[in-house]
């Protein structure tokens, strides 16, 4: 397999065998944010959801208004119960007039997958889990356009509202994809990511896999060797770059006791779609009488990490949890983020601080997203 | 991977490099590879009484924290300060400049120094970090 012959330390991961490094993590954090990276994400959940009625059904099953997206879009959104609490939170492509691709988490794909079904019933869709149909491959940093450009053949042109007008990569928008070809092999080719940078993900068949790999990654030296810099990167590096975006990770920032108003995302909700949705009235409810706890992005004075669990601590009273914590090799600092049981701003003045293990180390707020891209 | 023959090797990944009496200690290439980039080390104090098989430290990564044990008995001479500055110089050199602390031990009838008889030899730990897999 192509990861272990690059020397990667492989991890399980919800089943899989994934690369958590090839080398230093740190290292390969640093070429995406200033060149590019290339990611086996083969782990994620595709789930179809096709049919006449398949906009519909995911306005019912999502927070978010599916039907309303132009066929060569994607939407980031959520799926919840029915009080509101977060199942997964998802990518949605719109690939065709009546159909549609959802990425969930890996370790979710089966619930989403169940709840997709119960709530397309009595609208005419289909819900199929086609993860075994797909490899994910991305690419990802300021470099990613230039070394996939020459690589891409995109066939879906003439697309409506944002589309590829001429069906060059570099004219596709950021949140939008179409059908072609990678290195001859046939694909879709979205231009979304988990990293904070500009980037494209790459959705082949599972057999295709290893060669638009292989082709992207002789493509990145081709393209300038060492100057375009397009280094495999692991889950390990993924992780800290989702991070310094301000990016929740289910598990940590987003969970069934959570709302999206909690993790600050209550944009994706979208009451003013028609109809009802899962979740509609307790999410109501829970925008009107705001969040029970605040997503709060923290620096740590110190080398050492503010981890997962870790209690946070406002004039020495306990007043929050950390939920994501690492060195941020942007910024130089730990960072985390954490929930908090009151808004930052009510904070101002307190001497904040994080429990590791026994030591209070000094802590400051700070907004999030850590890091920005220039655009 | 790199397994010097010359040193003693714990089963909690530590290397062990003897001089006369004096201990070197430090963490295997294994273990720095499994951890990945090593971001904080927390080390014993110089005049700390250690004890083999116990915790005096901790190595911080980005990815976890783990106990560091220290593998023989006797008192910390010193501890390698380069590591607060630069941490990573454990997964670039974990055996020479990557080291962690000294120890100074006891003596046998001999007058040898007093090693505990559990210390595995290069090519035991070899074998342990391939059936680890």
């Amino acid at each position: 397999m192509v990861h272990e012959r690059l020397g990667a330390t492989m991890t399980s991961f919800a089943g899989w065998q994934m690369p958590l490094r090839y080398g230093s993590e740190t290292a390969e954090h640093h070429a995406v944010r200033r060149a590019a990276g290339l990611f086996d994400l083969s782990h994620m959940g595709e789930i179809a959801v096709t049919g006449p009625g398949a906009g519909a059904a995911l306005d019912y099953a999502l927070t978010g208004y599916l039907s309303a997206v132009p066929r060569g879009r994607a939407r980031y959104t959520m799926i919840c119960t029915p009080d509101g609490g977060v199942l997964d939170d998802l990518v949605v492509y719109r690939q065709g007039e009546a159909e549609f691709l959802v990425i969930a988490n890996a370790a979710n794909t089966a619930t989403v997958v169940g709840a997709l079904a119960d709530r397309a019933a009595g609208h005419d869709a289909e819900v199929t889990d086609v993860t075994g149909d797909y490899a994910l491959i991305a690419v990802q940093g300021p470099a990613a356009a230039g070394i996939l450009a020459p690589l891409a053949t995109l066939a879906d042109g003439g697309l409506a509202d944002g589309g590829l007008a001429d069906g060059e990569l570099a004219a596709m928008k950021y949140y939008a994809g179409a059908f072609g070809e990678v290195a001859g092999a046939k694909a879709w080719v979205a231009r979304t990511g988990y990293t904070g940078e500009d980037g494209f993900e790459i959705y082949c068949r599972p057999e295709d896999a290893e060669h638009v790999w292989t082709a992207l990654a002789s493509g990145g030296t081709a393209a300038g060797g060492t100057a375009a810099g397009l280094v495999p990167v692991g889950l390990a590096a993924r992780d800290t770059l989702r991070l310094e975006a301000g990016m929740p990770l289910y598990g940590n920032e987003l969970g069934p006791d959570m709302t999206p108003f909690e993790a600050g995302l209550g944009r994706v909700v979208k009451f003013d779609k028609p109809g009802d949705f899962v979740g509609r009235q307790a999410l109501s409810a829970r925008a009107s009488s705001g969040p029970r706890q605040h997503l709060a992005g923290l620096t740590i004075d110190s080398r050492r990490i503010a981890r997962h669990g870790y209690p946070v601590l406002a004039d020495g009273e306990a007043i929050g949890t950390v939920t994501s914590g690492a060195p941020s090799p942007t910024l130089g600092v730990p960072i985390a983020m954490a929930y908090l049981s009151s808004p930052a701003a009510s904070l101002a003045g307190a001497v904040l601080t994080v429990g590791i293990r026994g030591e209070a180390v000094p802590a400051h707020l700070t907004d999030l997203p850590f890091y920005s891209r220039r655009r | 991977m790199s397994v010097p023959a010359e040193l003693h090797y714990t089963p909690e990944h530590e290397w062990v490099s003897m001089e006369g009496t004096s201990a070197s200690v430090g963490i295997t290439e294994y273990a720095a590879q499994q951890l990945g980039d090593v971001v904080y080390i927390s080390l014993p104090t110089p005049g700390a009484t250690v004890t083999a098989g116990e915790p005096c430290g901790e190595v911080e990564s980005v990815k976890s924290v783990s106990d560091l044990y220290s593998p023989v008995d006797g008192e910390v001479t010193e501890v390698n300060t380069e590591l607060e500055d630069d941490p990573s110089l454990v997964n670039a050199e974990p055996y020479t400049s990557g080291w962690m602390f000294r120890v100074r031990v006891g003596q046998d009838g001999n007058g040898d120094a007093a090693l505990p008889p559990d210390l595995l030899s290069a090519a035991e730990y070899e074998e342990l970090t391939k059936s680890a897999g």
